[in-house]
């Protein structure tokens, strides 16, 4: 397994014809799309789109925009239901049937493009909110915070430097800091999966280089998958970029293969 | 030490708590004791008065339950209010017995009026004190719960959700307006004799109602503060501030908001079955939506998301309600149009938020 995480995707499905509707055949896969369709009045958002992502793999997808980057985000994470395809979660969970509660439990954390936080609410309960627990309405009106679980959120507080910050109401927060806070969160949640929509939107230099190093370093344990248009950022993280475009993946490769595919070109110069 | 205590035991809590603890002692003895020729004598007309002014702070403590935390503005709560009232009403009517005007010892005055030959199946059971305070809570909650099912599991908010609760209490209206129902047409309930065996026009009675009243809403007060300090209150104003993200935190939204939604109805109701004995009379006026639209303005002038606000903006609006209506009534409307406007723009965070501008 750890051997076929090292090769190529498109030489690892080659060597194992998968069998569309089987659910043995993903292998290392943690999210498997497969012919996703969604269509918004006629306009195709996505189209025939797969794509594939791999267990503890770091993966940028960039696209113009109105390439279909967060509508895909929204079909995995059970927003938006597409019109054909498929979408498979860790092998075997069929993530078209779930609702959103129901992926985020299964695994999938999601950080949207627009910073949302609680705004109302001070950092730290943003965290607690946030954390892997029981969510039901039961459970939440009796929960109690262990002090094994404050440590957990106190740690966290530090990883995304917010810790002087943890009373203070998240809408208080700077714009690169609620983008901190809302990974924070992410990271509380403990998910498979994260989706990233612009991690370093409005951060300043120096933020957006200690969102990459902490971005790199949650890959592995787990799978990232980041959206973003500063091609220097994707570049400072990316191991393996897929390019969207019009709703179909245009181009799959390192940074530098995609950068000189004339495709990818001609679609982000113009013809 | 006090820091503590402080957080513990918050100031505006304590003196909820503490001003109502007050006037469940002092009300008793000022106006049963303190004789009836001295300056600190309450008159019996003031106790129900303030008793009443107390149901309408429990009813602003459960608007401000939905709409305040959790963001639902409803326009419809009058609704549960009146069917709390309705139940009581019920109750009290069977108390009437053979002393009604047609002296029938089965049924209510106004069956006898229409020619009804028994009770109806649903009036079964209301002679019984028990089974209606059951019914004050089952009938506002269960409405809630169907109502709140539908709208919360179709993702209906905002503008829309108001709209549709509006539209609730107008049926209900109309409903309750109908003599073939079977609840005294436009009418209503009235003509109450006792409660429990007591006389309701008994000092003592209107006393006994007020202090329970008192406590009532010192319950709910608690009941509500407690709701909103657990977990599951913050993910309710998680909710009120960011649905979506609330959602792909793995909480199911409709569910949070359905149940804050019964909690709160089912407020409403106890203050509507406390109101009617105190009153002395339920009709379909209640239902009006715009009742239900003032309730908003209370909470809204009192101050959101606090609790304490709600009661505020209920005693200050109702008590210059009945100021106003004494010797001004027809200007009434347009007094409370004002507020709302002059709220809106000057205190956006009501009355409870100039308080704490000035403290600090």
């Amino acid at each position: 397994m750890s051997a076929l995480l090292a090769l190529d995707l498109d030489e690892a499905t080659a060597a194992d014809e998968p069998q569309p509707g089987a659910k043995d055949v993903l292998h290392g896969s943690i999210l498997y799309l497969e012919g996703i369709t969604v269509s918004f009045d006629g306009f195709r958002a996505l189209d025939d789109l797969s794509l594939y992502i791999e267990r503890g793999e770091l993966r940028c997808i960039i696209g113009p925009n109105g390439a279909g980057k967060s509508t895909m985000m929204d079909v995995i994470t059970g927003k938006t239901r597409p019109d054909l395809g498929s979408a498979i979660f860790d092998r075997n969970t069929d993530l078209l049937n779930l609702s959103e509660p129901e992926i985020a439990a299964a695994g999938i954390g999601r950080k949207f493009q627009k910073p949302t936080v609680f705004e109302q609410l001070p950092v730290f309960v943003n965290l607690e909110l946030a954390m892997r627990a029981n969510k039901g309405v039961w459970a939440t009106l009796f929960a109690r915070l262990s002090g094994e679980q404050r440590d957990r959120i106190d740690a966290v507080l530090h990883t995304i430097g917010l810790i002087e910050n943890r009373d203070l109401h998240a809408g208080a927060l700077s714009h690169g800091q609620k983008q901190w806070l809302e990974i924070g969160m992410l990271l509380m949640q403990e998910p498979r999966l994260m989706l990233v929509d612009e991690p370093v939107a409005g951060m300043t230099h120096q933020e957006t280089e200690r969102t990459a190093e902490l971005l790199v370093s949650l890959a592995g344990e787990r799978s990232v998958v980041v959206v973003e248009h500063d091609m220097e950022f994707v570049r400072s993280i990316a191991r393996r970029v897929t390019v969207l475009h019009e709703g179909r993946v245009l181009a799959e490769g390192s940074m530098d293969t995609v950068q000189n595919d004339p495709k990818v070109i001609e679609v982000y110069l113009g013809a | 030490m006090l820091a503590a205590l402080r957080e513990r035991y918050p100031l505006a809590d304590v003196i909820v708590l503490g001003a109502l603890a007050a006037l469940v002692i002092a009300v008793p003895i000022l106006n049963l004791v303190v004789p009836t020729d001295s300056p600190l004598h309450i008159s019996t007309f003031t106790v129900t008065l303030l008793g009443k002014y107390l149901c309408y702070a429990t009813l602003a403590l459960s608007v401000d339950l939905v709409w305040g935390y959790c963001g639902i503005l409803t326009l419809g709560h009058g609704a549960f209010f009146a069917l709390g009232g309705y139940a009581m009403g019920m109750y009290l009517m069977r108390q009437i017995g053979d002393r009604g005007v047609y002296g029938n010892p089965l049924l209510p005055d106004f069956m006898v009026f229409l020619n009804w030959p028994e009770l109806p199946w649903y009036w079964w059971g209301f002679s019984s004190f028990p089974f209606a305070m059951a019914m004050v809570v089952a009938v506002p909650g269960l409405l809630a719960l169907v109502f709140g099912w539908f709208a919360f599991r179709s993702r209906v908010t905002g503008v829309y959700l108001s709209i549709i609760t509006q539209a609730l209490t107008y049926a209900l209206l109309l409903a309750f307006f109908r003599n073939e129902m079977g609840f005294g047409g436009n009418n209503g309930l009235t003509d109450f004799k006792d409660i429990l065996g007591f006389n309701l026009q008994a000092d003592g009675t209107r006393v006994a109602l007020f202090v329970v009243t008192a406590i009532v809403l010192a319950l709910s007060y608690v009941g509500c503060r407690a709701i909103c300090a657990s977990r599951y209150g913050r993910v309710v104003v998680a909710i009120r501030d960011a649905e979506d993200r609330a959602r792909f935190l793995g909480y199911r939204v409709e569910n949070f908001k359905l149940w804050i939604f019964v909690a709160s109805a089912i407020v409403a109701g106890i203050a509507g079955a406390l109101y009617v004995p105190q009153v002395g009379i339920i009709n379909p006026s209640e239902f009006a939506p715009l009742s239900s639209i003032e309730l908003v303005i209370w909470v809204a002038i009192g101050g959101r998301s606090s609790l304490y606000g709600a009661i505020a903006g209920a005693l200050l609006v109702n008590y210059a309600k009945t100021q106003f209506t004494s010797f001004m009534p027809e200007a009434w409307l347009f007094v409370l149009g004002a507020m709302f406007v002059l709220g809106t723009l000057f205190l956006p965070n009501g009355i409870v938020g100039l308080g704490r501008r000035w403290a600090k």
